[in-house]
């Protein structure tokens, strides 16, 4: 297992608010470079919104969203990064990315950011090669020369394409899909089709990849086999994972970090065996008797 | 006994069937058809009535839902429950591999096909009203087919860039004394500028919004060529716009024309050809230039626009980009194929890009299949060239009297299609979606798995 090393995410005092609702209240979390980190809760805890705030879908209210490449005395560089209004700071050592001031797909692009999604946003009418080459394509656009070489068909252009769909070939090979290639997307069961979204998503080459969900709907033998994947993407990829996740085998048997989401607080954080037997959690997930709620209630801070 | 008796109940159901529809006919039919009204030789509208006309075609159409529901439909239900045939036939196999290269073949052998078939005189038609007209319609079914087919966003304002193609075209030539070759990719430069210039404020839009808002932008265009007048000269049009020279040389009968430097005898067909030939290489252009896009990031892209446009940006695209492209490559196309109308023509005015334009090059797109190039070619000659058809069917005239002009209903005719086609091809005559690229094997997509896009 790979040490948790330093934070790669920052997330402080994140606020997101939907007219009166507030879907996330002050949330300050950290995910470590080259780990897990779980992020769980009742349904409607704002788990999603949270996701939607770190890849660009929403704009928070409040709050600082910070991601790291590299180097960790780059972390140093933040509040002047903060107070200068700009959105990213690039040193010889790495790069600082402030991901609330950047569009979604910038999130992406430059602060290699991948998301899955809860309900599966493959493109279904096209073939899951084609899936995987769409998820390349900023470095297919930039070795096109923006279309303008490439629709001449200069050698470099070629290469790049070559190169990409061996790419797509060593992901398909590693989620079990390579005859599958040719086929739409749309046609594949349910629970290759969560494979080939996360597979899609590590074609951009993220250094964070946020995942929604990725067990939902899997029988066990398809949720033990993502644990797998998921874990090889963390020890050989060396990619740092977010993890939305309901199916507690999936979040306590891969997590090296977890954090609790219940109404839009932050009730706990900390290794999977600390949240596991943590009374707040338990109170979150299966409730207290009733001549407990005020004592629970006044301990949350409700 | 048995089986007889299970006759008389099918007949009676056809029966009352029929007597169902028969009724509902006649209601409909009776403003339509029953009743017509007539001024009489004081100017007075009249109202006559056509009872005998109207029980005929209430009449026929009793007789054949008849027939319908108690022959036809059991046929087609028995038919439906036979197996398909699980391998394709040879004859679609072959049918599939060499119906692109006869097609070639054939478009480019054209003219001297209709030459050999109908003299040198009767080709004149043959060769401008149906070949150059609807490879006009090829081409600009192939533009839009970019922005609707490949790109998924719904553009009904599309014959606006038509209109700033053969505008700019005509303007230059004739105030500039511009030549054709050096206009034809310029106008495609500006309608590519004002198609941008459109997708800037309406791309945040989707579906419907922008399907209205492009709508608007073609009208806008139409009204300002009309308005104007200082510019465009109005309603009354630009005449006398420069026709095409073969690379220098003009199509006249002069000494230094043409004909007289080929040593040919002066005919009117030979720049009539010169423009099929013309028209046949943008068409041909065009849809390289589509074929080779649609396997480069950005076409690809578009294709992704359409299936799921959250997940595009989720993977890092600018949809905003992607979409100006789309919108910039469809409005270059009908550019060219707008400076080719206007020097073909000769003649522009506002009359030639009405919405109605519009509408039939779209209808011409989701008829052939979005995103199908072969199904936009065929849809394009299916409408073009069944409209200029009509016009051949002098023979109806013995059967139904000399005041018929089959043209008349050409409209009813269209709409009629339209709908049987839409019952038996719902995503257009050719609806599967061949892949980009492939490893092993390349399987057409069915269109079941694809979307339509939502703007």
């Amino acid at each position: 297992m790979a040490e948790a090393s330093d934070t790669v995410l920052r997330v402080e005092h994140l606020t997101m608010r939907f007219g009166g609702l507030v879907a996330v209240d002050d949330l300050s979390f950290e995910a470590k470079g080259g780990s897990i980190t779980a992020l769980i809760g009742p349904n409607g805890a704002g788990k999603t919104t949270v996701f939607n705030c770190i890849t660009g879908f929403y704009k928070p209210s409040e709050g600082r969203i910070a991601l790291k490449h590299g180097d960790a005395a780059l972390w140093d560089a933040l509040e002047a990064l903060t107070d200068r209004g700009e959105r990213h700071f690039s040193a010889s050592g790495g790069a600082l990315f402030l991901l609330e001031r950047m569009p979604d797909f910038l999130v992406t692009q430059q602060a290699r950011v991948a998301r899955t999604f809860q309900n599966i946003r493959l493109f279904s009418g096209m073939t899951v090669l084609e899936n995987l080459l769409v998820a390349q394509h900023n470095v297919l656009m930039l070795a096109s020369g923006f279309t303008f070489l490439g629709i001449f068909g200069i050698p470099s252009y070629t290469a790049a394409e070559r190169a990409s769909i061996d790419k797509a070939k060593f992901w398909l090979d590693r989620i079990g899909l390579l005859d599958r290639a040719d086929d739409p997307a749309g046609d594949l069961p349910y629970g290759a089709q969560r494979r080939l979204e996360v597979a899609r998503a590590m074609c951009t080459n993220p250094v964070l990849l946020c995942l929604d969900e990725p067990a939902a709907g899997l029988n066990p033998h398809e949720s033990g086999e993502l644990n797998e994947l998921l874990l090889s993407l963390r020890d050989d990829h060396a990619t740092s994972i977010l993890l939305i996740e309901h199916d507690m085998s999936v979040v306590m048997g891969i997590s090296d970090h977890i954090v609790v989401l219940d109404y839009g607080v932050k009730i706990a954080d900390g290794k999977p065996q600390d949240v596991r037997n943590d009374e707040k959690v338990i109170a979150a997930y299966l409730g207290v008797a009733d001549e407990e709620v005020a004592e629970v209630e006044a301990e949350v801070g409700l | 006994m048995a089986q007889a008796k299970a006759e008389r109940v099918d007949a009676v159901r056809a029966l009352k069937d029929a007597s169902r529809v028969a009724v509902i006919s006649f209601f409909l039919f009776l403003p339509l058809i029953g009743l017509l009204t007539q001024t009489d030789i004081n100017n007075v509208l009249i109202l006559t009535t056509r009872w005998p006309l109207l029980f005929s075609w209430v009449g026929v159409i009793f007789f054949g839902r008849f027939v319908y529901s108690l022959v036809i439909a059991p046929w087609m239900a028995q038919r439906a429950m036979r197996p398909v045939a699980a391998a394709p036939s040879p004859w679609r196999a072959f049918v599939g591999k060499w119906f692109i290269p006869f097609a070639i073949g054939f478009v480019i052998a054209y003219p001297a096909i209709v030459i050999f078939g109908s003299g040198y005189s009767g080709a004149l038609k043959w060769i401008d009203n149906f070949g150059i007209q609807i490879l006009i319609y090829v081409m600009l079914g192939w533009g839009l087919n970019i922005v609707v087919g490949l790109a998924g966003l719904l553009d009904l304002g599309y014959v606006a860039f038509y209109a700033v193609g053969a505008y700019s075209y005509a303007l230059l030539a004739k105030n500039f004394g511009f030549t054709f070759w050096l206009l034809l990719p310029l106008a495609g430069i500006l309608s590519s500028f004002w198609g941008i210039l459109l997708g800037f404020p309406v791309l945040r839009l989707r579906g419907d919004y922008l399907a209205i808002v492009t709508l608007a932008f073609g009208e806008i265009i139409r009204l300002i060529l009309i308005n104007f007048v200082d510019l465009t000269n109005g309603y009354a049009g630009i005449s006398g716009i420069p026709r095409p020279s073969f690379f220098g040389i003009p199509f006249n009968a002069d000494d230094n024309g043409f004909d007289a430097t080929f040593g040919l005898e002066f005919s009117p067909l030979h720049r009539t050809i010169f423009l099929y030939y013309v028209i046949l290489a943008l068409a041909f252009i065009t849809a390289f230039v589509t074929v080779r896009l649609r396997r480069m990031p950005v076409g690809r892209a578009w294709e992704a626009l359409r299936e799921d446009e959250i997940a595009c940006r989720s993977l890092g695209i600018n949809t905003t980009n992607t979409k100006l492209t789309a919108f910039a490559m469809g409005a270059m196309f009908a550019g060219f194929a707008g400076s080719f109308f206007a020097a073909r023509q000769g003649f522009i005015s506002p009359e030639s890009f009405t919405f109605l334009e519009s509408a039939t090059v779209l209808s011409i797109v989701v008829l052939g299949g979005m995103g199908s190039q072969i199904g936009v070619a065929l849809a394009a000659i299916a409408f073009v060239g069944g409209t200029e058809v009509l016009r051949e069917l002098d023979f109806l005239k013995q059967i139904f009297g000399p005041t018929f002009d089959p043209t008349q209903y050409r409209m009813l005719l269209f709409g009629f299609c339209m709908v049987l086609i839409m019952i038996w091809r719902p995503r257009g005559l050719i609806s599967t979606r061949d892949p980009s690229v492939f490893l092993k094997e390349r399987k057409g997509i069915s269109a079941e798995l694809t979307k339509e896009g939502h703007g």
